[in-house]
């Protein structure tokens, strides 16, 4: 039997290193595949919580997590060709003024 | 010997028992693969007023040999400019996804009567209570195989097959998924095993399969709706414009010669394969037999034997006609091996008892083979926005209608 | 080592990896291809702590719809190899040791917090998907509804977003 506190840890790793690819890297693309990470760490302790506790709730919370996920990468990635074919570069070190 | 002998009937024999069972499945499936080419050839070209492959072998018989033989042998092209890593997975990846998914299909309901050390041998790899769950990660993922080998293949055509291809994969999977929610409704479960048992023939015969649905509701429009977005998926005629010949030269897999090309082939062919096979679990009865059980159907149960006796005779007969190894002594061998079979199975009818399930579920996806080859032999293919507008605007309206449809007739029949 | 511990350490590494990969990898289908590796290596946990519906959910939704949203985007935008800037001196020198340090607090409030619940109702059934559907649209309609809503606004936002200009 695994312990939660092996899985707790495993997704506060998964987290910390999503948060450092966030600030680290600049392609705009690869930014918000971090974001995708760090929503999947949490999905992690989420469903660890929930076998824990032996109660089927952190399961239904984590299905509510990937279609909010969802939603938001398909509006994000809109966004983000606009920006792109608008800036014609996807370096988020370029799009920091609003001035084209 | 004696270590191995306790190893084995405790919890190792159990991963020995299933390494077996996938190594037999994979070589069964892969000469099953082979000979679909032939068939396909052969079927398309009768269709088509000519004879088909009839030079290498009896019939054509050795083509598939001689095609894999070229396969190993033809130069393994790289192109310039390709992403070495990505151009390397996408079949790879085809392959083994499609490979995978058949592991949770069943090929019968009862073990066979003898063991394997003490472990039972069950007709299946596994059977998880989340089956058909486990088939559609499985074609979700599977759209990675043509996007990414459109895309590492550096080049225009590749590129717009590719991206053209996983459009519509992405687009058809939605109507795919949903057409096969009225036979969860049906069955209350995603294991395969148990939606098969809920089509259970013995008392109404073929009415009972859930196309026909005596026990709750038809289901024949979910069966258009999985069968043509299933064609969608799987990339064949019709709906085959990404990889078309005449279209964008060979589609997403221009740049790839040799055994890369031979791995995506043996992809296509092996989810045809399971997609017939799930067809045929779920709305055709899976191995329910036709006929109901009752003294006055017990003729039924000849059925393999009245088809494989005269059909192994007669692979004796053709055989000897010729003059080469192949046709003297091979096909005379195998036809009286077939032979046997029928024969044995008049002799024992315990085996024959025990044969009648796999027996029904083998024939109806060798039909649902047939159809497919027959589409191919047929229809032209469908233009790109037109093949967008069926799967958007066509099948996914219907299967959600289906959807509702039965859950309400579902409920109505429900006892309280 | 019980197998369950052995397996749980197989998927923590591979997902570890894909996510150290993700930060690694100069090409954004390289980053892209690194997380459908942890998606899967997930939904492998999940499996193994007896979620099969959400591990399922996660392979078809996470790994067969929005990554392979991302990958048509890098493919469609032709996402080139990244740029190489020079970091500021803070950020080489400085960044790793507070990376760890966020990691090291996250850790020990959670397994500190999160440890003190009884680990008896630690059986190994299975959540089966009628007991989720159940609890879905008893306790948690309300949410469910609100989440189809939640869908079709980020249609109707794709489709504006993708729509050509009027001229």
């Amino acid at each position: 039997m695994v312990p939660t506190q092996y899985y707790l840890i495993l997704s506060a790793i998964l987290f910390g290193l999503g948060a450092v690819a966030f600030v680290v890297k600049r392609n705009i693309i690869t930014i918000f595949m971090s974001i995708e990470l760090m929503l999947n760490a949490v999905n992690l302790a989420f469903v660890a919580f929930s076998q824990s506790w032996g109660r089927l709730d952190g399961q239904v919370f984590v299905l509510f997590v990937i279609v909010v996920a969802a939603a938001e990468a398909a509006v994000g990635l809109g966004i983000i060709i606009l920006t792109a074919r608008n800036r014609r570069s996807l370096n988020v070190e370029r799009v920091d003024l609003l001035k084209l | 010997m004696n270590a191995v002998i306790s190893f084995l009937t405790q919890a190792g024999g159990f991963w020995v028992l299933t390494a077996i069972k996938i190594g037999l499945l994979l070589f069964i499936v892969l000469t099953v693969n082979a000979y679909l080419t032939w068939f396909e050839r052969k079927v398309v070209a009768l269709m088509q007023s000519r004879v088909g492959p009839h030079r290498v072998g009896p019939h054509g018989l050795l083509q598939p040999a001689a095609d894999g033989l070229k396969f190993l042998f033809k130069e393994d092209a790289m192109p310039a400019g390709v992403d070495k890593f990505v151009y390397l997975l996408a079949p790879f990846l085809a392959l083994t996804l499609s490979l995978a998914s058949l592991a949770v299909i069943p090929f019968g309901p009862n073990p066979l009567p003898i063991k394997f050390f003490g472990h039972q041998i069950d007709l299946w790899i596994t059977n998880p209570q989340i089956g058909l769950l486990v088939l559609f990660s499985i074609t979700a993922l599977g759209v990675y195989g043509v996007a990414l080998a459109g895309w590492a293949s550096n080049s225009k055509y590749p590129l717009l097959g590719g991206l053209r291809s996983s459009a519509q994969m992405v687009s058809y999977e939605l109507s795919m998924t949903m057409s096969v929610v009225g036979v969860l409704l049906i069955a209350n479960s995603f294991s395969l095993t148990e939606i098969i048992g809920l089509q259970d023939s013995s008392k109404y015969g073929f009415l009972a399969w859930n196309i026909f649905g005596i026990r709750s509701f038809t289901q024949i429009a979910g069966f258009l709706c999985f069968f043509i977005s299933a064609i969608a998926e799987t990339n064949r005629v019709p709906f085959d414009l990404p990889e078309a010949e005449s279209e964008l030269v060979a589609g997403f897999h221009t740049e790839y010669s040799s055994f890369k090309f031979a791995m995506f082939f043996i992809a296509e062919y092996t989810s045809m394969i399971t997609v017939s096979a799930l067809c045929s679990i779920l709305f055709f009865g899976g191995w329910n037999s036709p006929f109901p059980s009752g003294s006055a159907w017990q003729f039924s149960h000849y059925l393999p034997s009245l088809i494989l006796l005269p059909f192994g005779l007669w692979v004796i007969y053709d055989g000897i006609k010729y003059e080469t190894i192949f046709g003297r002594v091979v096909l005379p061998g195998i036809g009286t091996a077939i032979a046997a079979i029928g024969a044995a199975l008049i002799v024992f009818p315990s085996i024959n008892e025990y044969v009648q399930a796999p027996f029904w579920l083998l024939l109806k996806i060798f039909g649902f083979l047939f159809f497919y080859v027959w589409a191919r032999g047929t229809l032209p293919r469908f233009r790109y926005d037109q093949l967008m507008n069926i799967g958007w605007k066509l099948l996914l309206p219907v299967s959600i209608a289906n959807v509702i449809i039965t859950a309400g007739v579902v409920l109505l029949r429900s006892k309280p | 080592m019980s197998p369950q511990l052995l397996i749980f350490f197989l998927l923590a590494a591979l997902s570890v990896i894909g996510a150290l990969s993700l930060i690694l990898q100069k090409h954004p289908i390289h980053s892209a291809l690194s997380l459908i590796v942890v998606m899967v290596a997930l939904a492998g946990l999940y499996l193994l702590m007896g979620a099969e519906f959400v591990a399922a959910v996660q392979i078809i939704v996470y790994g067969g719809a929005i990554m392979v949203l991302f990958v048509f985007v890098i493919m469609l935008l032709n996402a080139g190899e990244e740029e190489h800037t020079d970091f500021s001196k803070i950020a080489k020198y400085g960044g790793l040791p507070l990376a760890l340090a966020l990691t090291g607090l996250l850790a020990t409030a959670m397994v500190r917090h999160g440890g003190a619940v009884a680990n008896a109702a630690n059986s190994d059934s299975l959540a089966s998907t009628t007991s989720i559907s159940m609890l879905l649209f008893s306790t948690f309609v309300y949410p469910f509804e609100l989440t189809s809503f939640l869908i079709l606004v980020a249609i109707m936002g794709a489709l504006v977003l993708a729509q050509r200009e009027k001229s």
